[in-house]
């Protein structure tokens, strides 16, 4: 809104979802159970430059999809809201601005096998949103248009009348790709795109989705479980844990100086290659139910720093050495 | 001598069009108290392999040729029935999705029971004392209790250990672990790996680990196998394989998995993609994607053949050429 603010492309301000999960209401009158809500994002706060990319990493159940579905407005957030290039997203998919909205903003999901519809040609899979949103004016010009976008992600034009079972995990990957890319979004949400691809297929993806990145000057947020993929595509990093983020930073700051205990901890889980032999430091226990987090710091319960205080009062995501970090700890 | 040794080991399937031949001429062993990995895409021919040796091809599938030996004695021959006694007594299976592995309706302990009192001359209270035993081992509190409980009151990393616990019930000799981590967070992968490590050198277990995933291989196996489309492409040392790959395919795969130590703008990545198994090209499977193909490659397929400490299937490697 303010002009001075514009630096960045996508501003989340306090993205807030929570799910409603009681039992249906007739159990709650007969077994007197209370609702039972799930916070399933609690409070996240970031800002992406144009042109960058920010990945959020955290164990399954944290939140990082719904944070991606946030984003792209398949979720309507329950408190706070997206800013998108000076504008208030979420109200724009409300408003005849929808389209346009929706045309700057694309994902692309996990699993290519599911996210394709197997009973569509790859030219009706890839043309669809050209056409949903008006942006050819006939048949042969959609054609041009799917070959043009099947070639920028390494594809023949000729794969066009195939169907999604003729191809293979990461050639179907490069087909969400060029599917996401149709509208020529600035924006691209890319939730674990690589996690269901084999290695080397999924060097093939992340190679693509950084040249692309180059010659289109697009901004990414990159969900994935995988610190070594993190570090090789991000620019900044964000922690999750049980909804919130807990510590947010540049790539090389965090990779090289991680602060939050949590942090730490996944970077030691992580399996180093060259160093046969060498057992890792497992991670002490699991991730608690979100339906019934811990009090104070959800972490506490795993933190080997956690004091009292940690236990009695949330900490709030600070400013620190040019990080941010919610931790008592360390702060 | 090795506990498992398979030799030649041909599997196929027939279907309508003709027969696909999912594995071909196989070999390798395993010693006692040897972790041996197998790493391949995926349609490499990995789980099969597995599934071979625990007796749980799918028909039409069938071993078409070669023969698998535990402690000496053909297994692949064996009639159902007589199979069945080796499952669980002598190889024990760990499977990728604990949810899957185990039934919802029993609960864990009658799961784990029925499993030892179907292997082992014990009453009812032993196997029920051993069963606890077996999940205070894998690392579950309150075993006492949590005996009672179904598979869907455990969390996924503690389900893992269920299944660990319940694949060790009959202290078998050889487990083969079919990618046990892949469904798992990594936090929780390390604590199912390192229990994995030990509880198998506290009792001599050897163990087969099938996993695509390279840095699990390089802290938990002695030894690594490579597969590419149903053959092996290289076996030897974990710590020479991933250091030292004679195979242009491993020196790929190594290049193009992204790394913590590194900086590099691009993946290496290796153009193209595994045949299909009714496309596999003539000489070597991986010629068309290999950078160093030459001439050789194209017509005659290479064996394994000794590569420094490695053996590799590459003809980059004859000793008659150079």
């Amino acid at each position: 809104m303010s002009s001075g603010k514009s630096q960045a492309l996508v501003v989340a301000h306090d993205l807030a979802k929570t799910f409603d999960v009681s039992a249906p209401w007739l159990n709650r009158v007969i077994e007197r159970k209370p609702r039972q809500l799930l916070n399933a994002v609690d409070g996240v706060s970031f800002e992406i430059e144009r042109g960058k990319t920010l990945a959020l990493v955290g164990e399954s159940g944290c939140g990082k999809s719904t944070v991606a579905r946030l984003l792209v407005g398949l979720y309507e957030p329950t408190r706070g809201g997206l800013t998108f290039d000076g504008q208030d997203a979420h109200a724009a998919f409300k408003s005849a601005d929808a389209q346009t909205m929706r045309q700057r903003i694309q994902m692309i999901f996990q699993d290519p096998y599911a996210s394709l519809n197997p009973r569509w040609t790859v030219e009706a899979i890839i043309g669809e949103p050209l056409s949903e949103h008006g942006l050819i004016k006939d048949a042969a010009e959609l054609k041009a248009r799917v070959a043009e976008l099947l070639q920028s992600v390494g594809l023949s034009p000729l794969d066009m009348v195939k169907y999604p079972h003729q191809f293979s995990g990461g050639q179907r990957q490069r087909i969400s790709i060029a599917r996401a890319l149709a509208t020529a979004p600035e924006f691209l949400v890319c939730d674990e795109p690589t996690s269901a691809l084999d290695v080397s297929v999924q060097a093939q993806v992340l190679n693509i989705m950084k040249d692309l990145q180059r010659e289109r000057g697009l901004t990414y947020l990159f969900i994935s479980h995988n610190l070594a993929v993190v570090r090789h595509v991000s620019d900044q990093v964000g922690v999750m844990y049980l909804g919130r983020l807990v510590e947010l930073a540049d790539k090389h700051t965090l990779f090289s100086n991680p602060q939050h205990p949590y942090t730490r901890m996944l970077l030691d889980a992580i399996p180093k290659m060259h160093d046969t032999g060498r057992a890792r430091t497992p991670v002490q226990g699991e991730v608690p139910n979100p339906l019934n987090p811990p009090s104070g710091c959800t972490f506490h319960p795993r933190c080997p720093q956690a004091t009292d205080i940690c236990k009695a009062e949330r900490p709030p995501l600070r400013d620190f050495k040019g990080i941010k970090i919610a931790c008592h700890a360390v702060v | 001598m090795s506990l498992l040794k398979v030799e030649n080991l041909v599997v196929e399937f027939p279907n309508r069009h003709g027969t696909l031949r999912a594995l071909d001429d196989i070999s390798f062993d395993i010693a006692p108290g040897e972790i041996l990995g197998v790493v391949g895409e995926s349609g490499a021919g990995k789980s099969l392999t597995g599934a071979s040796i625990i007796g749980l091809l799918e028909p039409p599938g069938r071993v078409a040729g070669g023969q698998i030996l535990l402690e000496g004695q053909r297994i692949d021959q064996l009639n159902a029935d007589q199979m069945r006694h080796i499952r669980g007594r002598k190889i024990g299976a760990i499977f990728q999705d604990p949810l899957t592995s185990l039934n919802p309706l029993y609960t864990i302990g009658k799961q784990l029971t029925e499993t030892i009192l179907a292997h082992l001359p014990v009453t009812p209270q032993e196997a029920r004392q051993r069963a606890i035993d077996l999940l205070k081992d894998t690392g579950i509190s309150a075993a006492e209790e949590r005996i009672d409980h179904y598979p869907h009151q455990f969390s996924g990393g503690m389900r893992q250990r269920v299944v660990i616990a319940l694949a060790l019930a009959a202290e078998p000799q050889l487990i083969v672990a079919d990618e046990p981590t892949t469904a798992l967070d990594v936090s929780i992968q390390a604590q199912i790996i390192s229990l994995l490590k030990k509880i198998c050198k506290d009792r001599g277990a050897a163990v087969m680990l099938i996993t695509h995933d390279m840095g699990v291989i390089a802290e938990t196996c002695d030894r690594v196998a490579v597969m590419y489309a149903g053959r092996i492409a290289e076996i030897g040392p974990v710590h020479q394989v991933i250091n030292h790959p004679a195979h242009p395919y491993t020196a790929g795969l190594m290049a193009s998995i992204p790394n913590m130590d590194s900086d590099r703008e691009r993946l290496n990545q290796i153009d193209g993609a595994m045949p299909r198994l009714n496309a596999i090209p003539t000489g070597c499977a991986f010629n068309p994607r290999c950078p160093k193909a030459f001439d050789r490659c194209r017509q005659e397929r290479p064996e394994l053949m000794s590569a420094g400490a490695n053996r590799a299937a590459c003809w980059l490697h004859d000793g008659s050429v150079s």
